[in-house]
């Protein structure tokens, strides 16, 4: 650590110098795809489990890849790309059990697929068609949140009622917040590590640091690494590689049992890296250099992940090629559903505002669906 | 009937509600031993315990943000922002997040989340303890917004809001919290008014006196001041900011002719304009007169020492009465 406890000036890291962001990582499975141990995190894989790993991270890709192309397309309005951050999600999101509640952000693509949402629900907020819509107790994913950070709140408050059902203990249940490295400045994610901290609440805080908050650099954000700050907050924090599935859903399940069995939160920083743009709005040619990319395409979450297989015998060509394929399935199945859906009746807007409708609301829906008519009736617009 | 001031009659309301259903939560800023800073919640967190009281931590934000994941798990709770002016730093929870998720899931989950203000000015306090900020929310699709104007009613609309499936903002006067009034606690909510009602208090023929909050009393002793001048002036409490009982508003102000809506908000873009555009619309041929208002000038609030400058009160309410009938 450059900063000492004391603080003292002539210890700090001049600004430019940026915070110290050695990857001190817990890692099980090197980006070479060797797998290494790690004394406080062992993990018993069986072959058909990380073949079911591997094949959740090649179909979110490929998924994340078709919406890409739809948007190009013009099928989507936009949609922020989840390209290098498969296997935090899949890690963290294979870690949770049914009961379990998790908070995305909106790039939480994988993790909604690890939850079992259909990847259309996702699409028809990037379409325009809804701001979401599913219902976020059939699979214990709560509705995506834009804002940045506000959902850690709620996640907060969620693990309050946990504890106030008496939900905490060895099969209780516990609530992942995801976030990511620029909504660590946010007041409402340290106001939810303060509240979840004061009130020992069951959750789990899985920042995915993937280096960039849309153009702003980690060094916008922090002076010191992330995980680093859970400690003044009065509960643990840790590293993850972020890039390494294994790693990911180790920490989480360990996390997520000391949550439910009410020992507190933990801060979980996933240290990735976004290998696409913030968005399909997005250019980052204008902020950072080719070269990074290279560097981390290196550390692939899913190549690591397919060589750990071939090396060990576990999966053959056959096996790459029949998940292949299925991620081909499944990416031309999302197209079709994107394709085929419907829009909404424009009269629609004015529904689930309130439990009932408002007068208001009633005479403004009318006065719109007699507008419209108006048009109908002298042969549409 | 007991008699009691609307501080207290908030109190009771609050611990009926609680008695009623165990999902009920009170969460705030003092809200615990000290009993909130106006009492409201006295003696609450030792009937019901700290689960259930909760004292927070000093964060208007996360009071709301927890509050709305509290709710998703099945609670009802019922934030208490200390003062007006404090509620900013929550606002983006309120405005962006608890008016509009039930909205963005389709309807899926409803947030049965109460957020308390005390709002208003008279009491002599610093900045940022004297405003009314009401119309912000009311501008804002998907929450319900009241203000009650005296004990008994504050008894009975306390228990509705926490009994809406959606999310209400509830201001009370801070002014009036020692008012004390008689209240039926024995009887139950069915003598109330709907939360999305407004009553008429006074009943008159040549003017409709529009107010809400803090300008109840005023706008009812503005009425008596009048009578005794012969004009007769109807009152009515809104009640529900949003949203407005214009049927109430419409049927009154067709039978008077004239009509002022006073509240303690800058006019400006306020609650009033809202309602003098609505009777504009659809009152047009029964006014006699401009709809007026009389509320806050267009300046941030004052210092104390001012507010009565500031604050209508009943000579200007009058003044105002005297302008339409003049016209």
């Amino acid at each position: 650590m450059a900063v000492n406890a004391a603080g003292q000036a002539a210890s700090r890291p001049r600004h430019h110098d940026g915070p110290d962001l050695r990857p001190e990582l817990i890692q099980l499975l090197t980006p070479e795809g060797e797998r290494v141990e790690h004394p406080d995190y062992p993990l018993e894989l069986s072959p058909e489990e990380i073949k079911a790993l591997y094949r959740d991270l090649v179909l979110v890709r490929r998924i994340d890849f078709e919406a890409i192309a739809l948007q190009r397309q013009g099928e989507l309005g936009i949609w922020a790309s989840l390209l290098g951050q498969e296997a935090a999600q899949v890690g963290s999101g294979r870690a949770l059990e049914p009961r379990d509640m998790a908070f995305p952000t909106y790039r939480e693509h994988g993790v909604a697929w690890c939850r079992g949402l259909d990847p259309a629900k996702l699409l028809e907020l990037f379409r325009g068609v809804s701001h979401g819509g599913w219902d976020p107790k059939a699979h214990n994913f709560h509705l995506y949140t834009i804002v940045i950070g506000a959902q850690t709140l709620h996640a907060t408050g969620y693990a309050m009622g946990i504890q106030r059902d008496g939900a905490v203990g060895e099969d209780g249940e516990a609530v992942i917040a995801y976030f990511g490295d620029g909504a660590t400045s946010q007041g409402d994610v340290n106001e939810a590590f303060i509240f979840a901290s004061v009130n020992n609440a069951p959750i789990v805080f899985f920042c995915q640091n993937n280096q960039w908050a849309i153009s702003e650099p980690l060094d916008r954000q922090t002076r010191i690494p992330l995980y680093l700050r859970a400690q003044g907050f009065g509960f643990p924090g840790l590293r993850v590689d972020g890039n390494d599935v294994f790693a990911c859903l180790a920490v989480t399940r360990q996390a997520m049992q000391a949550a439910r069995e009410g020992q507190g939160p933990t801060l979980i920083e996933a240290y990735t890296y976004r290998m696409g743009a913030h968005t399909t709005t997005d250019d980052p040619t204008r902020y950072r250099l080719s070269a990074e990319l290279e560097s981390w395409k290196l550390k692939d979450p899913i190549e690591r992940v397919k060589q750990y297989l071939i090396r060990s015998g576990m999966a053959k060509e056959d096996f790459f090629t029949e998940i292949g394929a299925e991620a081909d399935a499944v990416g031309s199945r999302v197209r079709a559903a994107c394709l085929e859906m419907p829009d909404r009746d424009p009269i629609t807007m004015f529904d689930f505002i309130y439990r009932e409708p408002t007068a208001l609301l009633a005479a403004e829906r009318e006065q719109l669906t007699e507008y419209l008519a108006s048009f109908a009736q002298e042969g549409g617009r | 009937m007991t008699t009691l001031t609307l501080s207290r009659a908030l109190n009771e309301g609050l611990r009926k509600a609680m008695e009623d259903d165990p999902k009920v939560l009170i969460m705030g800023e003092d809200v615990g031993k000290l009993g909130g800073v106006f009492r409201v919640t006295d003696g609450l967190q030792k009937d019901f315990g700290e689960d259930r009281v909760i004292d927070t931590p000093l964060a208007e934000s996360g009071i709301v943000g927890t509050a709305i994941g509290l709710a998703l798990r099945g609670y009802r709770p019922v934030c208490e922002i200390q003062f007006d002016g404090f509620v900013y730093p929550a606002f983006d929870q309120i405005v962006s997040q608890l008016a509009k998720m039930a909205y963005r899931s389709l309807g899926n989950v409803k947030l049965p989340v109460v957020v308390r203000i005390p709002f208003g000015g008279g009491i002599g306090a610093v900045e940022h303890h004297s405003e009314s900020p009401e119309v912000l929310f009311v501008h804002t699709s998907g929450l319900r917004v009241v203000a009650c104007g005296d004990p008994a009613d504050a008894y009975a609309m306390i228990q509705q809001a926490v009994i809406c499936d959606d999310p209400v903002i509830f201001f009370e006067p801070k002014r009036r919290y020692w008012d004390k009034s008689e209240v039926d606690t024995a009887g139950g909510l069915a003598a109330a008014p709907a939360i999305d009602s407004a009553r008429t208090l006074v009943t008159g023929d040549d003017l409709t006196l529009l107010c809400y909050g803090p300008m109840v009393r005023t706008c009812i002793e503005s009425a008596a001041a009048a009578a005794g001048e012969d004009t007769s002036v109807e009152v009515i409490d809104l009640r529900s900011l949003s949203p407005l009982d214009l049927h109430t508003i419409f049927a009154s102000v067709r039978k008077t002719g004239r009509c002022v809506i006073v509240h303690e908000a800058p006019v400006t873009g306020g609650l009033g304009a809202e309602i003098a555009a609505r009777i504009t619309e659809e009152c047009f041929y029964s006014l006699e007169a401009p709809v007026l208002r009389v509320g806050g000038f267009s300046t941030p609030y004052p210092p104390s020492r001012m507010e009565e400058y500031y604050l209508p009160d009943l000579d200007r309410v009058l003044d105002a009465v005297d302008r339409s009938l003049a016209y």
